[in-house]
């Protein structure tokens, strides 16, 4: 069989094909429906992912304070953290 | 570009996403048949229209309107179309089913008179879609645009965002793997 003749006949069927435009009853209103839904879900996501990111960084703070805490030199660091937040808290009252 | 297209765009990239449905119901027959190209089944092209859309409303605001939304949104249905072939052919199980009995008869009838306008168009219809099923999600996308839709080089590049140096070494590939599924084909017929 001539394999180039074959090609080029069936290659004219699918050009002669006629690809039907028609668009299903009411298509427009199910995506603009859906479209809805998806921008609200978008709205939870961004909360979501918002939320998210705050509780790592207080991870991060939390985890970076405790590797402080542990590696400072004896007590003294501990104690100066103290008495310095101490020190604030006495202010805080004095002014009150 | 149309002014109504341009009013269209700015009111829902303003809030008005009402607007949008005016896009989809001008536009929503171009597409429709563009993705009959590339799936079969109606639920199939529905779901390829759904994601054209969702995708053209979520990327509405890069639109620069330096072409026309037409253009635009045709760049989006085409790669819309590319990835379902790809995630199809990922999940088709890759057999090849004997040849029915009318596509028998038509290539025989074709083999003793190529030139001869052969009847049963259903059957030759039939053979262009295992064809295209046969060769690759690449080589379909190529092959649907430049040999059946006849675009041009330029075009194909642009609707699907490939250079055109890469577009032509894509449909040089994408030939020798038709002319490779078309031997097959036409040795099974004689099987």
């Amino acid at each position: 069989m001539d394999l180039d003749k074959l090609q080029a006949k069936l290659i004219q069927v699918a050009r002669d094909q006629v690809i039907s435009n028609h668009v299903p009853f009411a298509f427009e209103k199910r995506i603009m429906a859906r479209l809805g839904s998806v921008r609200s879900m978008d709205l939870a996501t961004f909360w979501a992912r918002s939320l998210w990111r705050a509780a790592a960084v207080c991870l991060a703070v939390s985890v970076l304070l405790s590797l402080w805490s542990f590696t400072s030199t004896a007590d003294s660091d501990a104690i100066t953290l103290e008495s310095t937040v101490l020190s604030m808290a006495e202010q805080l009252s004095d002014n009150w | 570009m149309a002014e109504s297209d341009t009013d269209a765009i700015k009111a829902v990239l303003a809030g008005e996403t009402a607007q949008f449905e005016d896009l989809i119901q001008k536009y929503s027959p171009r597409v429709f048949a563009t993705a009959r190209r590339y799936a079969r089944r109606e639920v199939e092209v529905e779901d390829i229209v759904q994601e054209v859309w969702s995708k053209a409303f979520q990327k509405l605001g890069s639109f620069r309107g330096e072409a026309p939304f037409e253009h635009w949104l045709m760049r989006l249905a085409v790669r819309t179309c590319y990835d379902f072939l790809r995630g199809h052919k990922r999940n088709r199980e890759h057999t090849f089913t004997e040849l029915s009995d009318p596509e028998r008869d038509w290539l025989d009838r074709f083999g003793r008179d190529p030139g001869r306008d052969t009847e049963d168009a259903d059957a030759a219809r039939a053979l262009v879609e295992r064809l295209m099923g046969m060769v690759s999600p690449k080589a379909r996308l190529i092959l649907t645009l430049l040999e059946i839709e006849e675009r041009s080089v330029k075009e194909i590049a642009q609707l699907t965002g490939w250079s055109v140096s890469l577009v032509k070494v894509r449909a040089f590939r994408a030939r020798a793997e038709m002319r490779k599924c078309l031997a097959r084909i036409s040795a099974d017929a004689y099987l």
